[in-house]
């Protein structure tokens, strides 16, 4: 049977099990969509910007683990699509994105709403294809969903001309698995190196876990508790890697690195063994290289290389997937005396009567850490939480104690404000049984507005935190910090009403600016099981993020909130332990 | 320290420019690139000179390594290996200095491959040093124009990439 490229395409997506396309149509791709059409195997979110699509698939692969799909059309469609596309590819997301191109005769004619999509694309990818004939088509997609989804995972372009959508050919079969051969990531870790990491391991005094996002991606949750668990040690978690390991069990230190609690720092600062699992030592971790842990010797797990020794010299680099080095660290530690740690926990006993994450309230402003403490009351820790970027991510991450992955979906290495709404929307699609909350400020949630109406067409239910300061709040904080109070640009005017503008989408608004009616208005919003709400809330405006690591600082200087004076290591003596 | 990364890539449209683009994007130097087919059509060998400590170094081979049309990365430094690099240059020459040019070529081993309008195109391969020296050695408001491959090398012996 001959089929067109376009037909071709859409069969190797249905075979490869992709179930939700996000995307937007143009000229480029009206083939591919005639083809989509004809189906219905595959569902579209249309969505109301591009932005949104890569966002909404990122949020949808970040939820259940299948690689995000989406579709845009040549020239704007894929360059608004670039800013989703470089969020997936810091934070490691499987996606696969199929942009249309204009016709191969007319590649670099400067044609209507021609851009040079592989080359803008390049850096911000994992890889990517222009597909030059049609015979290509299968080949490749299968291609990008092999390079989407192994080794270290990330987006994938493919830019498709439209004559190659219109073309003819007879059916191929889709290829069941795919060779490259510049292209087998190491899983399987070293014997050699296992045996050594262990070693370090079983002698350290004052050891603890760092583990990262690679252990949510890499589906290490279970192997990650198992070999926490067994060895007893503290573990603290980044940002990407919250819930891998429960967030209430009495070995978890919370966070580490610039917002961090004091004894997940303060115990970095201290170790003597530092166990990095699938983490990458990001600047917003370590903060001053130089002065960042000390004393300690470093394991470093990853899957990809070129992590290992970038930022931070590992003694003993360990190249795998994170289940299998950690089972295989398991096996190897099981019948392995380990040395007394009660000291070292004694220490971070103390340093955790710190209380680094207390805050006072002011009377008569609502603060926003009591909005998300109250928000895992109400879904009783069990809501899967996006969030946008800035304060409200970062107490949505300290307060909200994730206790299984993927339950915490946020744009950590990009920091890409807009993110939260359209992955709440990916996320609800992915995850139709579980509760959704979007938490978002009022700077970061009018760059992803528009998605609220391809939330009412697909019927994608979500309650959206709203904390909302007036203000630009991460932004206001580092002015009030280090620039003398200027406050250029971090307030923002003229808000829209946010309960009417809801309304004006189809969903349900309501205003909180009262301590005492938070709670029922949370209790009302979840109760909305089949309705999108926004929970606009105002909170208090002065409020800042602590802990906090001041850039330049080492994870033993930290302010801390209420205290004028920064608490520093002089304070602690780490050879007591 | 100078390095001479040896690269055996996919021959993709495209590769050459992610290559390039992963330097500049990195922020490491490059000296020198050069890049052609190999015995096998399917395959590009590319040779890049740069220069960084041997942790900037490391980097440079895993981020390499980790670009999907790269077979194999060398560092050919790091082991016994020839390199040679070619030049064209045009050097003008009046009958006086054209004696001094005649010697410098035979000196030199290098040939002349061209004269036209009292122009002559002298091709000098080796070491970059010897490259670099015959020019030293000519006047250099003699010097109308030359043209340079950058170093490739190969590894000696039974030993391949």
């Amino acid at each position: 049977m001959e089929l067109n490229g376009a037909e071709i395409l859409v069969d190797c997506l249905q075979k490869e099990g992709v179930d939700h396309v996000f995307g937007y149509p143009g000229g480029a791709v009206l083939h591919i969509y005639d083809a989509l059409e004809a189906q219905d195997k595959i569902t579209h979110v249309l969505v109301r910007h591009e932005q949104g699509a890569a966002h909404g698939a990122d949020g949808y692969a970040r939820a259940n683990g299948k690689p995000g799909v989406v579709l845009v059309t040549s020239g704007p469609g894929i360059t608004n699509a670039v800013t989703g596309i470089a969020t997936a590819h810091m934070d490691s997301i499987p996606m696969v994105v199929i942009s249309g191109q204009v016709p191969s005769p007319l590649i670099g004619m400067d044609a209507f709403q021609e851009v040079d999509a592989t080359g803008i694309t390049r850096s911000c990818v994992k890889h990517n294809f222009l597909v030059r004939d049609i015979s290509e088509i299968a080949n490749t997609v299968k291609k990008a969903f092999h390079i989407a989804t192994t080794g270290r995972p990330g987006p994938v372009v493919i830019d498709i001309p439209k004559d190659i959508t219109i073309a003819k050919m007879e059916k191929e079969e889709y290829p069941e698995s795919i060779e490259i051969r510049s292209y087998k990531p190491t899983t399987k870790p070293s014997n050699r190196q296992i045996r050594k990491a262990a070693e370090l391991i079983s002698n350290s005094k004052k050891p603890i876990l760092y583990s990262g996002g690679g252990c949510v991606i890499g589906n290490a949750s279970e192997e990650l508790r198992e070999f926490t668990r067994m060895l007893g040690f503290p573990i603290t978690q980044t940002l990407m890697g919250l819930g891998a390991y429960p967030m209430t069990d009495k070995q978890s230190l919370g966070m580490l690195g610039m917002h961090g609690t004091y004894e997940a720092n303060m115990a970095m600062h201290g170790s003597d063994c530092v166990v990095a699992i699938g983490a990458r030592f990001d600047d917003r971790i370590t903060g001053n290289l130089a002065k960042f842990c000390p004393t300690a010797k470093f394991i470093h797990i990853d899957i990809d290389p070129s992590q290992i020794s970038k930022n931070v010299v590992a003694d003993i680099p360990i190249v795998g997937q994170t289940a299998q080095v950690l089972q295989a660290l398991i096996d190897e530690l099981k019948d392995k005396e380990l040395s007394d740690i009660s000291k070292w926990w004694s220490q971070i006993e103390e340093w955790r009567k710190v209380d680094s994450l207390a805050y006072e309230k002011s009377p008569g402003f609502i603060k926003p850490q009591t909005v998300i403490e109250a928000l895992y009351e109400v879904t009783e820790g069990k809501a899967i939480v996006t969030s946008d970027v800035g304060q409200h991510q970062m107490w949505a991450a300290q307060y909200y104690l994730f206790d299984e992955p993927r339950q915490w979906i946020n744009s950590g290495g990009l920091g890409t404000m807009g993110f939260g709404l359209p992955a709440a929307m990916g996320a609800k699609l992915a995850m139709p049984e579980k509760d959704i909350a979007c938490v978002t400020g009022e700077g970061s949630i009018q760059m992803m507005l528009q998605e609220l109406s391809t939330m009412l067409q697909y019927a994608t239910p979500v309650k959206i935190i709203n904390l909302n300061n007036g203000y630009l709040g991460m932004v206001r904080q580092w002015q009030e910090f280090f620039y003398e109070k200027r406050y250029a640009m971090s307030y923002m005017d003229a808000l829209p009403d946010f309960v009417k503008l809801a309304e004006s989408y189809g969903h349900i608004g309501i205003k909180v600016d009262k301590e005492e009616d938070l709670k029922s208005a949370l209790i009302e919003a979840f109760k909305q099981k089949e309705r999108t709400v926004f929970l606009d809330i105002i909170t208090d405006p002065s409020e800042n993020v602590f802990p906090m690591i001041p850039a330049g600082g080492a994870h033993c200087d930290m302010l801390l909130a209420g205290r004028d004076e920064m608490i520093s290591k002089d304070e602690t003596d780490f050879n007591a332990v | 320290m100078r390095h001479i990364i040896s690269v055996i890539l996919e021959d993709e449209a495209g590769a050459l420019s992610r290559v390039s683009g992963l330097f500049t994007q990195r922020g490491f130097n490059i000296e020198s690139l050069t890049v052609a087919q190999t015995t096998d059509p399917t395959l590009s060998r590319m040779t890049i000179v740069s220069s960084g400590s041997e942790r900037v170094l490391e980097q440079i081979v895993k981020q390499l390594n980790k670009l999907i049309e790269v077979v194999k990365v060398t560092d050919l430094t790091s082991q016994d290996h020839v390199e040679r690099e070619l030049m064209l240059a045009k050097i003008s020459s009046t009958s006086k200095e054209g004696v001094d040019l005649k010697e410098l070529v035979e000196i030199f081993g290098c040939k002349v491959v061209d004269v036209k309008d009292k122009i002559y195109t002298i091709e000098v391969s080796g070491k970059t040093k010897k490259i670099n020296a015959f020019l030293d050695a000519i006047e250099p408001s003699n010097v109308i124009e030359i043209s340079r491959t950058g170093v490739t090398g190969i590894s000696r012996g039974k030993k391949l990439i």
